[in-house]
């Protein structure tokens, strides 16, 4: 059938090759243009005026000598971004995270915005805006917000899933449990218990590229907006909720993306900058500074962690319980939930239990980074993993290869898995060369195990035909890491010709219907299946034309390796005809040839991987490096491996960045410490080892061509298994992420276990 | 057809604690209307996004998706990516 998602177990010709990304030159050579690369005739200069305080009371704005400053052409505040959110709490949080709404909930929370000739004007005008502020106590800490006398963040939030419905304002704003069994029979049947206790800082997902656009709305209520998004269409609905626009009257273009890992799934400056152009009635440029994208923009969240196992001597596992504690920033969401719902996912367990708390304090929304919430849950399940392995003196890989889940253990979140790809994985590490391999003095090594959801959604891809027989494939999931090559090679794969034949191209929003935003690892999942149904729909298009050409019935074309054949015996003296030849008489025989398919892509299928870690550790100094780092992850087919290795080598970097070195310092006064690449510090080249992946290929049942995510899963694990390195090489168990030099020395010198 | 649906614990206050509940329904579409036929406070959490998990597939969106005899079925909460 042209739209059935079943998996059928096809050869391929083109996919699974590893051409050249079709962007590649553009990155390379400049010519791409990212967020703050457009420019448009009389364009002003946007900046937004933050709060410095980490919860204030906003008793006044007064911007009338701003607006007297010759160059100045608009100033918005609240008051212009009137609440059309018609009850919905949702976005209405949105619409306050945008620009505060008489109170500021975390340093960094925009207050005013500027629109002006230049920079040096809007700067000017930005200083000459007077913001009267009542300061109010604040909370930063997640174990201090849950505390009966800490400052409310949020007044409205009464803790939901709780039973008799609170009727006390609180911080925590949601708890979540998940689990099966008797927790309290399966501890009694262990013969040894592990109990331990953790923490993980605040990290960014540290894009290189900043927040930036380019918003023009003109009075007659039209306008565009081009910008650095992982979902053009998502932003397109909301800033039109949020500023009163008709949905189509909005064009939302997305341009090249400096990363993305979560970060730009939400708006953050896009309705500012939409609400100043409309006041001025002028095109507004603009482009956060890094100190922004740190203090105003949606990070991971910290946590505090609580996780106990028992098992039998002989390493089975009896119960297992954890308690999360996830900051989710100023306005409410889901993340604490969500550490719930992966921290045992990687298990088959009879007794298990998690309960989630999702918690307000007063720093910036919390957004998604990539894998939300698992990497941390992982890190203190599989650090605990590791102390009852070495309790049970058992290999800590063989404890897991015990228990790991498998096609028919009910998920620790609920469902029995189909087939799952997580014991595969951790029989590659056991076999993996890496794992013999001879350490030297303070060197450990480490492994552990991470899983995610994935998820498809919303999907709708053109392709059209030229007389010449390329094909322009439009898509409308913004290619965050290679997705352009994956498509064209599945595009080609389907109608049978080169890869080089096809060019994919993202569509804005008035050239292609919605699609979802580029996240949980859909991009190549949902957009490939479209894709190939697309082609398909191209194909029927391409059997009835060349039926014309031949003057026979459609029922009697096939399509094979890119070229229609005649069927019956009656036509064997009918040459077969190429794409390119029936393209070429398109004209003649009814117009351009296209397909097309619209799609909500479910069945994405969940992904796991294992990782192993080489750590050396300066005892002196607490200084550490990687010295060997192994990825092995469950791809489904790998459809570009070239891109799949980049997704699983890039969640290793930015899992070993969190895991040694990134992390949110907020001071007493509840500011920002270090805002900056300087003092925050991502990984450089220096810092990493070459990152050998092992691709696992175990087709997904719900997708024509097998295909899973890939962009996540391999984050979830280099927490914990840089952790059981370090602890492995430091001769202390480290419980608090990130491991820096002066916590491993700390711990060294505490000398605990 | 009837179905018995398993739900997580942060959904059960809207069926006053019940981890199980049976619904005569063939889709999810029809799994969701009975649901909030019989809950009616469900009506705003399942605006504000669930997800059915159907013998251990996740369905986020099809409300097309048929259920099939015997199948086991979650509801969960809707995740989110990054």
């Amino acid at each position: 059938m042209a739209t059935d998602t079943t998996f059928t177990n096809q050869e391929f010709k083109i996919v699974g090759t590893r051409p050249p990304r079709p962007d590649g030159v553009d990155k390379v050579t400049g010519r791409a243009r990212y967020g703050a690369d457009a420019s448009a005739a009389g364009q002003l200069v946007g900046l937004v005026l933050r709060s410095p305080h980490a919860h204030a009371k906003i008793k006044k704005i007064d911007t009338s000598k701003a607006e007297k400053l010759k160059g100045v052409k608009a100033i918005i505040t609240s008051a212009d971004l009137p609440d059309l959110t018609k009850g919905d709490r949702g976005m209405f949080d949105m619409l306050e995270n945008c620009m505060a709404r008489g109170r500021a909930l975390y340093d960094g929370h925009a207050v005013a915005a500027v629109a002006a000739i230049d920079a040096e004007t809007a700067r000017q005008a930005l200083k000459l805006i007077k913001v009267d502020y009542e300061v109010l106590p604040h909370v930063t800490d997640v174990d201090e917000a849950m505390t009966p006398n800490a400052p409310i963040v949020q007044p409205h939030v009464r803790t939901t899933g709780i039973e008799p419905k609170p009727t006390k304002a609180s911080n925590v704003s949601q708890k979540s449990e998940f689990g099966h069994g008797d927790i309290e029979a399966g501890f009694k049947q262990a013969d040894v218990i592990v109990e331990r206790s953790y923490k993980t800082e605040q990290t960014h997902q540290g894009y290189i590229e900043p927040h930036a656009c380019l918003a023009s709305v003109g009075p007659d209520g039209q306008g565009e907006l081009w910008v650095t998004t992982q979902g053009h269409f998502t932003f397109r609905n909301v800033c039109a909720a949020l500023l009163g626009m008709d949905i189509a009257k909005l064009k939302v273009t997305s341009s090249e993306i400096g990363g993305g890992f979560g970060g730009k799934t939400h708006v953050w400056v896009e309705p500012v900058a939409l609400a100043l152009s409309r006041k001025a009635n002028r095109p507004v440029k603009l482009v956060m500074t890094r100190d922004e994208v740190f203090r105003a923009t949606g990070p991971t969240c910290s946590t505090s962690i609580d996780v106990k196992i028992g098992a039998t001597k002989d390493g089975r596992i009896t119960a297992a319980t954890a308690t999360l504690r996830y900051q989710d920033g100023a306005f409410p969401s889901i993340w604490g939930m969500l550490g719930a719902m992966t921290s045992f996912a990687c298990y088959d367990l009879a007794n298990v239990k998690s309960i989630g708390y999702d918690v307000l304090v007063n720093r910036p929304k919390v957004a998604a980074y990539r894998a939300p919430s698992a990497p941390m849950a992982a890190f203190a399940v599989e650090s605990t993993m590791d102390l009852l392995a070495a309790e049970l003196k058992m290999d800590p890989i063989d404890l897991r290869i015990k228990n790991a889940a498998k096609e028919g253990t009910r998920a620790s979140y609920g469902p029995t898995y189909g087939p799952i790809g997580i014991g595969p994985t951790l029989l590659a590490a056991k076999n993996h060369p890496h794992m013999k391999a001879p350490l030297g003095k303070n060197q450990g090594r480490g492994m552990a195990c991470g899983f995610w959801f994935n998820f498809g959604g919303q999907t709708c891809t053109d392709l059209n035909i030229g007389v010449d027989g390329t094909v322009s494939l439009t898509v409308g999931t913004v290619d965050v890491g290679g997705s352009r090559a994956s498509l064209s090679l599945m595009a080609a794969e389907e109608l049978g010709i080169p890869y080089d034949r096809v060019k994919c191209t993202i569509a804005d929003t008035a050239s292609l219907g919605h699609n979802d935003t580029t996240e949980g690892s859909r991009g190549t999942f949902s957009s490939g299946m479209a894709t190939i149904f697309a082609a398909r729909n191209a194909i029927q298009v391409l059997k009835a034309r060349a039926a014309k050409m031949w003057d026979i019935d459609v029922a009697d074309v096939d399509w094979k390796d890119g070229r229609a054949v005649a069927l019956r015996a009656e036509h064997g003296n009918l040459n077969e005809l190429t794409l390119s030849e029936i393209a070429a008489k398109s004209p003649q025989t009814g117009g351009p040839i296209a397909g097309h398919n619209e799609t909500v892509a479910d069945g994405a299928g969940v992904s796991f991987a294992t990782h192993i870690c080489d750590i050396e550790v300066d005892p002196e100094t607490g200084k550490t490096k990687v010295l060997r780092y192994t990825v092995i992850q469950d791809a489904g087919k790998a459809i570009h491996p070239d891109y799949v290795e980049g997704q699983f080598q890039g969640a290793a970097a930015q899992g070993i960045g969190w895991a040694l070195n990134e992390e949110y310092v907020y001071g007493k006064d509840g500011r920002l410490q270090n805002a900056g690449f300087l003092d925050y510090r991502i990984p450089v080249c220096s810092d990493l080892p070459f990152i050998d992946t092992q691709i696992l290929e175990i087709p997904n049942p719900g997708h024509p061509y097998g295909v899973r995510g890939v962009g996540e899963t391999s984050i979830v694990p280099p927490l914990a298994a840089i952790a059981n390195a370090l602890s492995n090489a430091a001769g202390v168990r480290m419980t608090h992420i990130p491991m820096s030099p002066p916590r491993v020395l700390k711990a060294i010198k505490n000398g605990r276990h | 057809m009837q179905v018995e649906v398993q739900l997580s614990a942060s959904l059960r206050e809207f069926t006053g604690g019940a981890a199980t509940v049976s619904v005569e329904a063939a889709t999810i579409r029809e799994l969701l209307r009975k649901l909030v036929e019989r809950f009616p406070r469900m009506q705003k959490r399942i605006d504000e996004g669930v997800a059915v998990s159907i013998n251990g597939e996740i369905y986020r969106d099809d409300r097309n998706q048929q259920i099939p005899k015997g199948a086991e079925v979650f509801l969960l909460p809707r995740i989110q990516g990054g």
